[in-house]
């Protein structure tokens, strides 16, 4: 896999100040015309054969997701067997790409899945705030990964973003992503959540991703799904744009996940028409874009099983989870 | 691959008549002298139209004249207003048939017609119904005046849209109208007919008639009109400019554009791009305040480049119909012809041009979007306004190169800034000749804002309280 | 007895007074029919240098404040009160009007500048609006004068009807090529005497004498010139043909009072151009 250089990327050695002066060189964003172009495409009409393709992909690129304090071994095994059998009713509806659960769920996940391809995803570094010293947050990261974590989410340090102190930022994902490497040389794939709602304009989403990109993470992700705001198109459309703009400048080519809000088949196949109208083809695939999302499953495969049918599909038709 | 499968619009949304009238008086007309409307798509004929006379023009000039002296100038301004606002409703009511007939007659495609062109028809009647009872405020003090009657020629690249910039300012000032659609897109014009109808807009208050130049030229100098409003190229509108020389007819011209959109180098460059795709590609490029003259700061000009490149391989041209399609058919063989031959000119004289791979369906009128680059202020290219889907790129290196180099031209439609630094924006809007400057966004239209342009743009203002006073005269 | 020294009339172009280029003069008779002066009669050519003057002094002027140029407007009253005994006498002369008729278009001449000196930091408050779109945008309309004016003032008056013509183009901004009345020219060329001791930038006013049937199919149809007053001309119909080549702003004869102390701001709106431009508002 290739790797940059950061200090050529910023154009000099690490430090708070080179990293202000790069992210503050980025153009800005323009919140109307960016809205603009997201309602846009999201008027795109996706029909017949695109919207079965569309569907499908959908599922695959799920990371059918989990975060509530009251989890239990027991509703966690449940997730991960509605991600083995999407649909009893229709056994070539394709599988969600990851569970999604807190580190301390992730050898029940593991458990249920057995050898089943689905990846096991964990959040960690104190989410959904993040308000904890490093140690904790790696300590946090190798409990997942040792647990058999096949990819982690963790949160940025937003309070630091905010008071402009990037450096820690950045180095805290360089931690998470040494701490995500395994005993054989392996490595838990990282995500890193912006927590975009919080981070609230567009110019410091921008920059959030470029922060998080440089330190090299496989994902860039919205949200936790745990604050007002969570993952919206023009946001979801900006990240794009970013890990576009990046994979122009490096060869890097780095997902994106947006999470939290996105409910259904509609939503979903407009993330899509974004993904292709703007990072590209080369983005539509799981290894590159995911969704964060709970209930969103059982919409697509209601709007699937209309596709099959021909009629419309009702809620008692799909497993509730 | 994620490849959009077809998703037509109906067709069956709107039925045509085999041929048309004029609408005069009320009534239509019994068909004379007709040609036939194709579809610029397919080439498919639409319906018959009658091509306007001598005697037609005159007896909907008198149609009108009788209505502003017997009916529509007796009314009180609410009145009117209600009228105008019945309208409105009508056409929201049946925004998507006009959207498909727009869409089928124009070449235009359907998501245009049906999220900018209808919207912005039923929103224009609905801005001017509610100045027609505050005539008093519109700034020529109390009781002001409307000229009488009014004859209006529109053009074929937003047909009802510039029939609704004309029409509803018109009657909410009091006067009546006679209006020509141009020869190519009448269809959408006759249905309106139908709408005056329904809303039982009083008789002769609105007139439509059909037909080519000559038509419009008999309208203009028909001695009983007491002003002319046109929207088309600047070469007409200095033919009706001499036309009405020496008389007491008033004008509103809204002629032809050659914008400048003028990247800094500190502009949000992936909305400039938008902005950019938005400016030139939108319609066709069949619009007068097209942002046609790309003017890039030097040291953006490759990622600029770059990036308007990756966006126009995104844009779909093709069936106008299809809900998915951003660039549809151009309006006229007779448009292609000139797209394509200035083109060529600009090649020739050295700019080098660039389209996007896009499949170029057999039959009808088209254009892929157009680059052309390597051209500078004194190219064909630069200087003449070519009415389609074609952008011409320069650079530049100091704001006032910029300037300089963006009012250089007869024109003074439009013009587009995009930059991040305010103070800039405040000052290239005070130096830039154009009647509208579009900062940090592009072609955006609405009742409430006067549109317009300096020097060979025309003069008169439409849109807003200036358009208004278009057809408003002081009462001393 | 002393003998008076006398003026020579001449042109006044971009601040300066030169004679006519053309070396031509007419005679001007007062109102009896006697001989008064010889007045330099403009050419073509003199057209076409006020014209570049003009142009080239106009965005200076432009870019002044409302306020610098409110003042410069006042400070030309200023002047004319000055010499208002000199333009009674010349008005006298020229037209045979009493000396309170002379008084009375003096008066109004100077009204005219003060009524025209207040406006020039108004026009957009009263005639530019925010427009309330629909969307997430700033969106003004302001005025901005339309350019270079070319203005043909009333064969029937000698200051005041010049002085009208003058005012409204220039209180936005505008520059102006003023073509005066044929036969009544003397104040005009002591306007312009006025004009260049009132801190007005040469070449904003320029003051040609002559024929206007001669000079106006030059400006008519002169392609830097953005618009054309009529008021002055016996063959408006035809110069404004002329005009329509590149669609000038077209004052027509008659449109406006010349007389008043008070002008119109239609007159000046006439002249002027709106410009709307729209910002996104968004963080």
């Amino acid at each position: 896999m290739p790797t940059i250089d950061p200090e050529a990327v910023v154009g000099s050695r690490i430090t708070n100040q080179s990293l202000s002066r790069w992210l503050h060189s980025l153009p800005g964003v323009d919140k109307v015309g960016l809205e603009a172009r997201t309602a846009s495409l999201g008027t795109r009409s996706i029909k017949t054969d695109s919207k079965a393709w569309a569907l499908d992909m959908a599922i695959k690129m799920m990371d059918l997701t989990t975060l509530e304090g009251a989890d239990t071994k027991e509703r966690v095994r449940s997730l991960c067997l509605k991600a083995i059998t999407p649909d009893p009713t229709d056994l070539t509806t394709p599988q969600p790409a990851a569970i999604c659960v807190y580190g301390d769920m992730v050898k029940h996940a593991k458990e249920a899945l057995g050898k089943n391809k689905i990846h096991v995803a964990a959040v960690a570094t104190a989410f959904p705030s993040g308000r904890a010293s490093l140690p904790v947050k790696i300590a946090d990261t190798k409990d997942a990964v040792n647990a058999g974590a096949d990819e982690i989410d963790m949160v940025i340090d937003r309070g630091a973003f905010l008071s402009g102190n990037y450096l820690e930022v950045y180095k805290q994902i360089l931690a998470v992503k040494a701490a995500c490497l395994r005993k054989d040389g392996t490595r838990a794939h990282l995500k890193v959540i912006l927590e975009t709602g919080e981070l609230e304009t567009y110019d410091n989403i921008r920059r959030a991703s470029y922060l998080a990109m440089l330190a090299g993470p496989d994902f860039i992700k919205t949200s936790t799904g745990k604050v007002s705001i969570n993952a919206t198109l023009p946001i979801t459309l900006l990240m794009l744009q970013a890990v576009k703009d990046w994979f122009d400048q490096t060869k890097i080519q780095i997902g994106v996940k947006p999470a939290g809000g996105i409910r259904t088949a509609k939503d979903a196949i407009k993330y899509l028409v974004v993904v292709k109208e703007t990072a590209g083809e080369e983005w539509l695939t799981p290894k590159y874009f995911r969704f964060g999302a709970s209930s969103l499953l059982n919409d697509v495969l209601m709007q699937r099983q209309k596709l099959t049918t021909g009629h419309y599909s009702g809620r008692d038709y799909v497993s509730v989870d | 691959m994620f490849d959009y499968s077809p998703a037509p619009e109906s067709k069956d949304l709107v039925k045509f008549q085999a041929s048309y009238g004029h609408f005069i008086g009320g009534k239509f007309t019994k068909p004379a002298n007709t040609f036939s409307t194709i579809n610029p798509a397919t080439e498919q004929v639409l319906a018959e139209i009658s091509h306007g006379t001598a005697k037609d023009v005159d007896s909907a000039v008198k149609a009108a004249r009788t209505a502003y002296e017997k009916t529509w100038s007796k009314l009180d301004g609410a009145t009117r207003g209600k009228y105008l606002y019945r309208i409105a409703r009508i056409i929201q009511e049946r925004s998507r048939e006009l959207a498909v007939a727009e869409t089928l007659n124009n070449g235009k495609p359907i998501k245009e017609t049906r999220d900018v062109d209808i919207p912005l028809v039923a929103s224009w009647f609905f801005y001017y119904a509610g100045w027609a009872d505050k005539l008093d405020y519109a700034g020529l003090g109390a009781n002001p005046k409307a000229h009488g009657v009014v004859s209006q020629i529109v053009p074929w690249n937003f047909p009802l849209m510039m029939l609704a910039w004309k029409i509803a300012p018109a009657l909410a000032a009091g006067n009546t109208v006679v209006l020509k659609p141009a020869e190519t897109t009448p269809l959408t014009a006759l249905l309106f007919a139908e709408i005056c109808q329904q809303a039982e807009l009083p008789d002769g208050v609105v007139n439509i008639v059909t037909g080519f130049g000559d038509t419009g030229a008999m309208m203009v100098g028909h001695p009983d009109v007491n002003k002319i409003a046109f929207t088309g190229s600047t070469d007409v509108g200095r033919i009706i400019a001499k036309q009405i020389a020496g008389t007491d007819k008033k004008a509103t011209l809204e002629l032809g554009g050659k914008a400048a959109n003028i990247v800094f180098e500190d502009a949000a460059l992936d909305q400039a791009v938008e902005g950019i795709v938005n400016g030139i590609f939108f319609n066709q490029g069949h619009v007068c305040c097209a942002g046609s003259r790309l003017l890039v700061q030097e040291s953006v000009q490759d990622v600029v480049i770059k990036k308007l490149k990756a966006r126009m391989e995104n844009i779909r041209l093709g069936d106008p119909m299809d809900k998915n399609t951003d660039i549809g058919a151009i309006n006229s063989k007779e448009q292609l012809t000139k797209i394509d031959r200035l083109v060529k000119q600009g090649i020739k004289e050295g700019g080098q041009a660039w389209a996007p791979s896009c499949a170029i369906p057999k039959n009808g009128f088209w254009y892929a979007p157009t680059i052309i680059t390597g051209v500078s202020p004194a190219n064909t290219v630069v200087r003449e306004e070519i009415f389609g889907p074609v952008l011409s790129v320069m650079t530049f290196r100091t704001p006032a190169e910029a300037v300089a180099k963006a009012n250089n031209s007869q024109y003074g439609l439009s013009a587009g800034v995009w930059t991040e630094k305010g103070s800039r924006i405040l000052k290239m809007a005070d130096q830039l000749n154009a009647g509208v400057v579009w900062a940090n966004t592009f072609n955006q239209f609405d009742p409430a804002s006067p549109f317009g342009g300096f020097k060979e743009s025309g003069y008169g203002r439409e849109g807003g309280r200036h358009g208004l006073l278009s057809y408003l005269k002081g009462s001393n | 007895m002393r003998l008076e020294v006398k003026k020579t009339y001449k042109l006044f172009i971009g601040g300066k007074f030169p004679r006519s280029e053309s070396g031509r003069i007419y005679k001007v008779n007062n109102h009896k029919g006697e001989f008064l002066a010889n007045v330099a009669k403009a050419s073509r050519k003199d057209v076409r240098d006020s014209v570049v003057v003009a142009r080239s002094a106009q965005s200076g002027w432009a870019s002044a404040t409302p306020y610098n140029r409110g003042q410069v407007l006042y400070r030309i009253a200023e002047m004319l009160e000055g010499r208002r005994e000199q333009f009674v006498a010349e008005i006298r002369e020229l037209t045979g009007k009493s000396e309170k008729q002379a008084n009375q278009e003096v008066d109004s001449a100077i009204d005219s500048w003060v009524w025209h000196a207040g406006w020039t930091d108004k026009i957009d408050a009263v005639a530019g609006n925010m427009n309330p779109v629909a969307g997430p945008f700033f969106n003004i309309s302001t005025n901005q004068p339309t350019g270079v004016v070319a203005a043909f003032a009333p064969q029937d008056s000698s200051l005041v009807g010049l002085v009208n013509t003058i005012a409204p183009a220039i209180v936005s901004g505008n520059s102006i090529i003023a073509i005066t009345s044929e036969t009544l020219p003397i104040c005009a060329v002591t306007l312009a005497e006025v004009l260049e001791t009132s801190d007005l930038p040469g070449g904003v006013v320029n003051i040609l004498t002559g024929n206007a049937s001669e000079l106006g199919s030059w400006l008519a149809s002169h392609m830097d010139v953005n618009a054309i007053d009529l008021e002055g001309t016996s063959n408006a119909a035809e110069l404004e043909m002329l005009a329509a080549e590149n669609l000038k702003r077209v004052i027509r004869k008659g449109g406006y009072s010349r007389t008043g102390a008070k002008g119109s701001l239609q007159h000046i709106l006439d002249l002027m151009e709106t410009k709307t431009v729209w910002h996104p508002k968004g963080h």
